[in-house]
């Protein structure tokens, strides 16, 4: 694929966000996709191409009024919306549609028709052999990695704890954040063991929201009411969804080879990245990330966070939102990490960084086993 | 799942069940390619390495050493907090999810690399669950 052939020309995410009881599941997936269209000065009938997870595609075209000439239902978890933006990327390039709209929406913490993980039930394989022994929830899976990876580069728990601490200090700057109040590694420390060595602060949160995004080729990118955003590369892989059976512990096959596309693509180098967003569902996965992105050496990504790099100031400014750990969570929050990379790319992010032009988002799923990368950027070339 | 007080116990499927003749006899039973050798798990009736069909079912040391794990605080039914979540690498060289037990359940007692055995509880007349504990 060529770089900067597709561009997004809306980006909205969900009207509330943080506890929303009265609003279900699939009304979550259409609110932001209403603000979205709206954005971009569209309706349901502008739309031939869908994709989503949670709810599945053709609920939403039908929910929505739309008929597609496309879907992708592609769910693995929270990096689902990465590679529904590389497969539509794909679609528009190949003629298949002209104009694609990818939904999310999830009542993570109120569960108002909310969906579970379909892989985690008796009969499939990790419901027989990892659901049995407690693996069955992101806490006691998506964790359990890290020990490994600690004792392999002589790390400590409480290393992890400044990435909770640094989002919080953007999460601040969010009025939207659920979580806003300074904290210290002390205070990360002395929560409450959730997993050991995970404690509370060191995990995501579970809240309500959604957003949407539209995509359509580049040429007709000027016509739409905001500024374009451009796709300058993709990547995906999966190893998942078991976490037992991951090729190592220390580093992510699926994440090294997601962002070994997504660089290749867009042609860019490491120096050229003004903003990064990486699925943090808990404190760790920004350490393999920005290790495996090629961002730090193995081993040096939490005292390149430790030492600020990513802090409000620093070198790399990495989850400007204030991330699942402060922002917010509702379960597969991957859209969440895109839309804050398009809000940065637009000069609108309220912690923005100033003349960002490129900004990769980097999602994890399954449970920490699956990866896309999209790489933004404000011009096509 | 809250108001669950039982394991969540597997549902055996035909290409499983093997495996689950074997916890209740007291073996941990793996596969290899009968082609290019791998030994793998989960259990699937082909080969993941080469795809070959030609395939074999035998009985693993139970032999193992602790890979990685937490130590959970989270209520899950039958499991009652602190209890660890683990993953150990057999000798014959595959990895799979277990529980460590017959030792606290502390970071102290469970080290990364300790030698481990494999144990088996019954949790009902069809599945038999494989644990690991230290090596005797």
């Amino acid at each position: 694929m060529a770089r900067g052939t597709v561009a997004v020309v809306g980006a909205a995410e969900t009207t509330e966000m943080g506890v929303i009881p009265e609003t279900s599941e699939l009304q979550l997936h259409a609110d932001a996709a209403l603000n979205a269209m709206a954005e971009a000065g569209l309706t349901a009938a502008d739309i031939d191409g869908i994709a989503a997870a949670g709810e599945a595609p053709d609920v939403l075209a039908q929910y929505l009024g739309i008929t597609p000439a496309w879907l992708d239902g592609t769910l693995i978890g929270g990096s689902s919306f990465m590679l529904h933006v590389r497969h539509a990327m794909a679609a528009i390039e190949a003629g298949l549609c002209t104009t694609v709209l990818i939904t999310h929406g999830e009542s993570g913490r109120s569960r108002v028709e909310a969906k579970g993980f379909p892989e985690f039930i008796g009969g499939k394989l990790a419901g027989q052999f990892e659901v049995p022994y407690g693996g069955s929830l992101p806490p006691t899976m998506f964790t359990i990695p890290v020990l490994r990876y600690l004792q392999t580069h002589g790390l400590r728990p409480e290393d992890m704890a400044p990435v909770s601490v640094v989002q919080r200090e953007w999460a601040a700057l969010n009025p939207r954040a659920t979580f806003k109040d300074p904290i210290t590694v002390n205070d990360v420390m002395n929560s409450r063991m959730v997993a050991y060595p995970f404690t509370l602060l060191m995990c995501c949160l579970r809240t309500d929201g959604g957003g949407a995004l539209i995509l359509t080729s580049a040429d007709r990118a000027n016509d739409f009411p905001r500024p374009p955003v451009y796709i300058l590369g993709a990547g995906e892989s999966a190893e998942g969804p078991m976490v037992s059976q991951l090729d190592d512990f220390i580093s992510s096959k699926a994440f090294r080879l997601s962002g070994e596309r997504a660089f290749a693509e867009a042609g860019i180098s490491h120096d050229d990245v003004d903003h990064l967003m990486i699925y943090d569902a808990f404190a760790h996965v920004p350490l393999y990330g920005l290790e495996d992105l090629g961002f730090c050496k193995p081993g040096e990504a939490a005292a390149f966070v430790g030492d600020r790099n990513t802090a409000p100031g620093g070198s790399l400014p990495l989850n400007t939102n204030g991330g699942g750990l402060s922002y917010m969570h509702s379960g597969m929050y991957g859209m969440y990490a895109m839309q804050e990379s398009i809000r940065q790319l637009r000069g609108i992010a309220p912690a923005q960084v100033p003349g960002a032009q490129v900004s990769v988002a980097h999602g994890v799923g399954g449970m920490f086993s699956v990866a896309g990368t999209i790489i933004f950027g404000n011009e096509p070339a | 799942m809250t108001d669950q007080t039982e394991r969540v116990l597997p549902r055996p499927t035909p290409e499983t069940v093997h495996f689950w003749e074997g916890t209740r006899t007291g073996e941990l039973r793996l596969q290899k390619c009968d082609d290019c050798g791998k030994i793998y798990f989960p259990p699937r009736p082909f080969c993941p390495e080469c795809g070959s069909r030609n395939v074999s079912t035998f009985a693993a040391s139970g032999r193992a050493t602790l890979y990685s794990y937490v130590i959970s605080h989270i209520p899950a039914p039958g499991l009652g907090p602190p209890y660890s979540v683990a993953v150990v690498t057999l000798e014959e060289g595959p990895r799979l999810m277990t529980n460590i037990v017959g030792c606290d359940q502390t970071p102290e007692a469970l080290t990364l690399d300790m030698p481990l055995e494999v144990t088996f509880e019954a949790q009902n007349d069809e599945i038999t669950l494989p644990f690991f504990k230290p090596a005797a």
